[in-house]
């Protein structure tokens, strides 16, 4: 996994974290702390800046205020530095259609800066691990939804990364489709890699996650370990937290 | 930690090349625009010789540019949606790279495109065209038009009137490449002394100079939110 510093235990720290669209704070004043090889799921109705705050962690905006530190490397001062520690699988796969899944890999492996020596034998890993090795040289356009996504999980760590961002990976994927996402998600866990999970499907969450942080209106709502707890609860837990919400803007 | 400069820059250079080979989608399109454009000119002017020959570098450079527009565009446009350029823009890459990478596709499959268009016209408008000057004022025409085209295009892409928009904010900006370039290339075709359009040669490096840097430093301002 990629080198990093000591943070306090912490791999990725905020603190009194804003994010604003021209005048609209989006993010509030956030205080996160996530230790090395964490599963977080980050929950919240639609607009609760969720996304922002994915978008701020891997690196494609920068924060309006406070600070936002991943393995000790400031954003945006050592943006570069911390963008090579993130993976991000989206709802988008984010891969080159016209490519094949082997080639859409060595593209990010050299756009990583991944090891000439390890680059080729990684590649080919990781296709096995997702089960894309027979298929590795098809074009992409040739590909289910559900293999799209498991290319991008491959796509997400052929440089290793530290944490790994899973911005609504189920979107569009079917029961089988999603299932298969969800032991490589735990499969990229057990190994390590530190997770943040954004999803609307909470009956998943407590299989995957070890802890829900529940955003609302841009501030911290809810933040606590998932252990014991049950998806009914977590639903429950959920549309207080989001119904409180609603109360309030009443 | 970061990816060096280079090595970005030739990775995307060459998946875009890699990519426009398997397709053609963008020669093929900027291709038949630029044919058919030349054609219903040619059409259109019923000039005689002369006439032909002062009109053919405006002509030339009228294709060209309409050209990269549609091919700049339809690029951009493949790479946001497929969330390709949001792959790029979470790469330790620096930004300047993916400019520089993007770049290079773009304005090797415009000046593709352009270099082909020579020997039709040559026919068509029964111009000498294919000359050592004309060819390196279109080259550098062709730069001109691709760095403007492809930081203007990043921008416009993440708009919904993406079509419309990047001819309306184009043109204006690239009028001193295209006005240089012109004015270069009807004096080589007019078979005036070197002195007199040679300035406008000069002139046209300059600009590509001075938009290249700019483009370099705003490329990161553009990409952001």
């Amino acid at each position: 996994m990629t080198e990093t510093s000591p943070l306090d235990g912490a791999l990725i720290q905020t603190r009194a974290l804003n994010k604003a669209y021209d005048l609209r704070l989006v993010l509030r004043q956030l205080d996160i702390d996530i230790m090395r090889g964490e599963c977080v799921a980050l929950l919240g109705a639609n607009g609760s800046g969720k996304s922002t705050l994915l978008r701020l962690l891997s690196g494609m905006s920068k924060p309006t205020s406070g600070s936002l530190m991943v393995g000790g490397w400031d954003m945006p001062r050592e943006a570069a530095a911390v963008r090579a520690q993130i993976g991000m699988v989206s709802h988008k796969p984010l891969l080159y259609d016209n490519l094949s899944a082997r080639e859409n890999l060595r593209f990010f492996a050299r756009l990583y800066n991944v090891d000439k020596t390890v680059r080729e034998p990684r590649i080919s890993d990781l296709l096995a691990k997702v089960g894309l090795a027979k298929r590795a040289d098809d074009r992409v356009r040739a590909y289910s939804r559900g293999m799209q996504q498991r290319l991008s999980i491959a796509r997400a760590l052929v440089h290793d990364p530290a944490v790994i961002l899973f911005d609504e990976p189920y979107t569009g994927l079917d029961q089988e489709g999603a299932a298969t996402l969800d032991s490589l998600i735990a499969q990229a866990r057990d190994d390590g890699h530190t997770i943040i999970l954004t999803t609307h499907e909470l009956e998943r969450v407590p299989r995957i996650a070890a802890r829900a942080l529940i955003l609302s209106r841009g501030r911290i709502g809810y933040d606590a370990p998932l252990a014991g707890t049950s998806s009914m609860e977590l639903v429950t837990i959920f549309t207080e937290i989001t119904g409180m919400t609603r109360e309030r803007e009443r | 930690m970061s990816t060096p400069f280079f090595a970005a820059v030739l990775n995307i250079a060459r998946k875009d090349i890699q990519t426009e080979l398997r397709s053609r989608e963008l020669i093929a399109t900027m291709g038949l625009f630029a044919l058919m454009s030349i054609l219903i000119f040619s059409f259109a002017l019923e000039l005689d010789r002369q006439a032909r020959v002062e009109a053919v570098s405006g002509v030339l450079y009228v294709t060209v540019i309409f050209a990269s527009i549609l091919g700049l565009n339809r690029s951009m446009t493949s790479e946001r949606e497929g969330g390709g350029m949001d792959a790029l823009l979470i790469s330790p890459i620096p930004r300047s790279a993916i400019l520089c990478g993007k770049l290079i596709g773009g304005a090797l499959f415009v000046l593709f495109v352009s270099i082909a268009l020579l020997p039709v016209m040559t026919i068509l408008y029964n111009a000498d065209i294919l000359q050592p000057w004309v060819v390196i004022t279109l080259l550098m025409g062709t730069f001109g038009f691709s760095v403007v085209g492809t930081i203007l295009a990043t921008i416009t892409v993440q708009t919904r009137a993406r079509e419309a928009l990047l001819p309306l904010v184009m043109l204006p900006v690239a009028l001193p490449v295209l006005l240089c370039a012109v004015r270069a290339t009807t004096g080589i075709l007019r078979g005036t002394p070197q002195e007199d359009w040679f300035v406008w040669v000069q002139l046209l490096m300059v600009i590509d100079v001075v938009y290249f840097g700019l483009s370099l430093v705003l490329y990161e301002y553009v990409v952001e939110e």
